[in-house]
């Protein structure tokens, strides 16, 4: 009971302190104290291998931005990169007005919470958060230690060595070993993988708290979609060493602009289909035998008659009714008619698997109000849609392969 | 730090703090509860049987018989009884001394010496040698595969008068230096102190290297990442973080190199001089030409006494049993 409602208290500090920083870091950008992260033209190649793809980046002062993606997208480099931990083959990494590139790691304004925490195991609690400070000739520690040790709530741990302590508590040693020396940027590189899924979520709050509370810079790389969608202010998907897209979570959640992008945020239904002809604003498009319309603004295909385009639609803006009842979905709604080949109920929605002519396996979640007991595997059923919440992508081949396999992760 | 010290939101119950998230708490909670298998309760002592009898026959027998021994006064001609005789352990010292505090000096040096070759050595395979590890430290342990006494006498022809080495050092004016320091003589490295260092530290060295390099080995290189990117140098990255890391092996390389050396004789007697008698020598000496057995046996336990006092001060002050 106690711990639900802190919970929520946090979200509400959190939500309100959000809009406070933005505006303090517009403010900053607006009076040149910019210590935005430039990355340009940056890239990595080990061998033939290339990790990081020529890439530009800007991280704005004070936001706390993800870089999410599969394993061996890049991700993790670029982090280096920014870190010095890694020379970049080619490009350049600015802090504010600062080229850091050639800067060795000790040298840099940049702060590091590492993915197994690399804590310091002959050092206790406390000389692992004091160990930046005193690197930079800080007499007078302890003032500073115990306070960054309260924020964390590690007070009492302070004597104790590393392994003494749990996971999170571990982890939190070393938020803590990295923002007590104020970096310009806090970089964080899968810093909640090793934990379990409710201290996760847990230390997620934590973390955006922090991060909203002292106003640094945070750079965080993860491969947890979830996990970057509610913690950052910006997302940025990389695969195979290159951005796909970058921008606020529900941007890229609403309309993504690649097929990789559909499917590894969340899960997308995509059609293929062929452009039929313009229609005000809206463009229609023809699969397998019947019309759909998608918003000209959504799609980020070029659009010409004759064309294809991959049509997307997120699961849960799917309305799913019996094929008895079609006659009373209001007009102007997309609709695709197919049979249920399997649905599975989670408590909160029941997801229908339904095959079509227009595409197999089209996947609907429908939430649990009135339940249609009609609506079992072998039924004939209509799925339709506002046209406003579908989104139009480039059918292009190297897009395709992209989504294949992002389909594939994202499945298991 | 004005940011930080703005009061903080209601401080929230971490959820690791429960007391199934302690650490020690583990995944198999009362495995130590189970019960022992029957008929088992033994089996450590019978496993145990084999070590204690060969500590029993070669170790504890051969003490309590030198013990004796030291204790015992006569001729080799009317034969030696036990009389209590516990003077003989002060005769020993005062007349040897000397060649104690040689063999501590010596000793010494040697693992110094080692020490600073091999801590370099063992860095450099534990961290830089990459595909070649496995080569270097087969390279490091291969003169094991000769005797000791070929490789001691190889020194001999090392350092032979005239030979190339001596003439370089001589040459260098390095000779100069070290005669000044008394651990040479004139152009002579042969039957010199250094000689006998020289020995020492080189059949040593393995010693010195082998846990070096384990202890090494097992730090984590992203420990070493974390402190560069906590303004660390390279350098202070060294100080702070490996060597403290690295200190387990530290202690037990030193010791494994200065306990054998501190009684090593054939070192002294293959490379030295008369002068450079160790206590070994000495032990040796007594025992097989002068045969006087019960100086022999309290010079052998006046070493072990030495040894242990100085490995009790030495590993108290290097406090290994802090280290993880």
């Amino acid at each position: 009971m106690t711990t639900s409602s802190t919970a929520r208290n946090t979200t509400k500090n959190t939500a309100k302190s959000t809009t406070e920083s933005t505006t303090e870091s517009t403010t900053r950008t607006m009076t040149n104290r910019g210590g935005d992260v430039r990355l340009t033209g940056i890239s990595k190649t080990y061998g033939s291998l290339t990790a990081v793809h020529p890439l530009d980046l800007t991280v704005p002062q004070g936001s706390f931005f993800a870089l999410l993606g599969a394993s061996g997208c890049g991700k993790t480099t670029t982090l280096r990169m920014i870190a010095g931990l890694e020379e970049p083959t080619a490009g350049t990494v600015c802090l504010g007005d600062r080229d850091v590139t050639r800067l060795p790691p000790h040298k840099r304004p940049v702060n590091t919470v590492f993915q197994s925490y690399a804590l310091f195991p002959h050092l206790d609690v406390f000389e692992n958060v004091a160990f930046g400070l005193r690197r930079r000739g800080i007499r007078s520690v302890k003032k500073q230690v115990e306070e960054m040790l309260e924020l964390v709530q590690l007070g009492e741990q302070a004597r104790r060595r590393p392994h003494l302590l749990s996971g999170g508590q571990q982890q939190r040693v070393a938020v803590a070993r990295a923002l007590i020396n104020h970096p310009e940027v806090l970089l964080l590189d899968e810093p909640l993988g090793a934990l379990d899924l409710r201290l996760r979520r847990r230390m997620q709050q934590e973390l955006k708290r922090i991060q909203t509370e002292v106003g640094i810079t945070f750079v965080h790389v993860t491969h947890d979609q979830e996990e970057a969608m509610s913690m950052a202010d910006t997302v940025a998907v990389m695969n195979a060493g290159r951005i796909e897209q970058l921008g606020a979570p529900a941007d890229l959640y609403e309309r993504p602009g690649t097929a990789f992008v559909a499917n590894f945020l969340g899960t997308s239904n995509l059609i293929e289909a062929e452009v039929h002809s313009t229609n005000g604003d809206d463009v229609v498009l023809t699969a397998g035998g019947g019309r759909l319309a998608v918003p000209r603004a959504r799609c980020a295909a070029p659009v010409r008659t004759g064309g294809r385009v991959l049509l997307g639609i997120r699961p849960e803006k799917t309305s799913l009714t019996h094929a008895d009842d079609s006659a009373g979905i209001p007009a102007g709604r997309n609709r695709v008619a197919g049979r249920i080949t399997a649905t599975s109920f989670s408590g909160v929605a029941t997801s229908y698997v339904v095959d079509s002519a227009a595409c197999p396996g089209f996947e609907a979640y429908v939430q649990n109000i009135d339940r249609d007991p009609r609506l079992v595997p072998g039924a004939e059923v209509v799925l339709h849609w506002n046209p406003a919440h579908t989104f139009g992508l480039d059918t292009a081949p190297a897009a395709r392969a992209g989504a294949a396999e992002a389909g594939e992760e994202a499945r298991t | 730090m004005t940011m930080l010290t703005k009061a903080p939101p209601p401080p929230a119950r971490f959820l690791d703090e429960d007391p199934d998230e302690r650490p020690g708490a583990g995944p198999y909670p009362g495995v130590e509860r189970l019960p022992a298998r029957a008929g088992g309760r033994f089996t450590p002592y019978w496993l145990l049987l084999p070590g204690i009898l060969w500590l029993l026959v070669f170790f504890l027998l051969p003490m309590v018989y030198q013990a004796s021994t030291s204790v015992q006064t006569g001729s080799l001609e009317d034969g030696y009884r036990v009389t209590w005789h516990f003077a003989t352990y002060w005769d020993a010292l005062s007349t040897y001394w000397p060649q104690f505090l040689r063999s501590v000096l010596y000793a010494g040096s040697a693992t110094v010496l080692c020490l600073l070759l091999g801590y370099p050595l063992a860095y450099l395979i534990a961290f830089r040698a990459g595909r070649w590890r496995g080569l270097v430290l087969v390279l490091v342990v291969a003169p094991f595969f000769t005797s000791f006494l070929i490789r001691t006498l190889a020194w001999k022809t090392i350092l032979a008068d005239g030979g190339p080495v001596v003439g370089a050092l001589n040459a260098l004016h390095v000779l100069d230096v070290t005669g000044w320091l008394g651990l040479t003589a004139g152009e002579r490295v042969l039957a010199t102190p250094l000689a006998v260092v020289c020995g020492l530290t080189y059949n040593f060295l393995p010693f010195m290297v082998l846990p070096l390099y384990t202890s090494l080995e097992r730090i984590d290189g992203r420990l070493h990442e974390a402190a560069g990117d906590l303004y660390a140098t390279p350098f202070t990255t060294f100080r702070r973080i490996t060597l403290p890391l690295s200190m387990p092996g530290v202690v037990s390389g030193t010791l494994l190199t200065f306990i054998p050396a501190v009684g090593d004789y054939v070192n002294a007697d293959l490379l030295g001089s008369t002068d450079t008698r160790m206590i070994g020598n000495v032990i040796q000496t007594q025992f097989l030409r002068v045969l006087d057995y019960p100086t022999a046996a309290a010079l052998s336990f006046l070493l072990m006494a030495a040894i242990l006092l100085v490995v009790t001060l030495y590993i108290r002050r290097a406090g290994t049993e802090d280290l993880v």
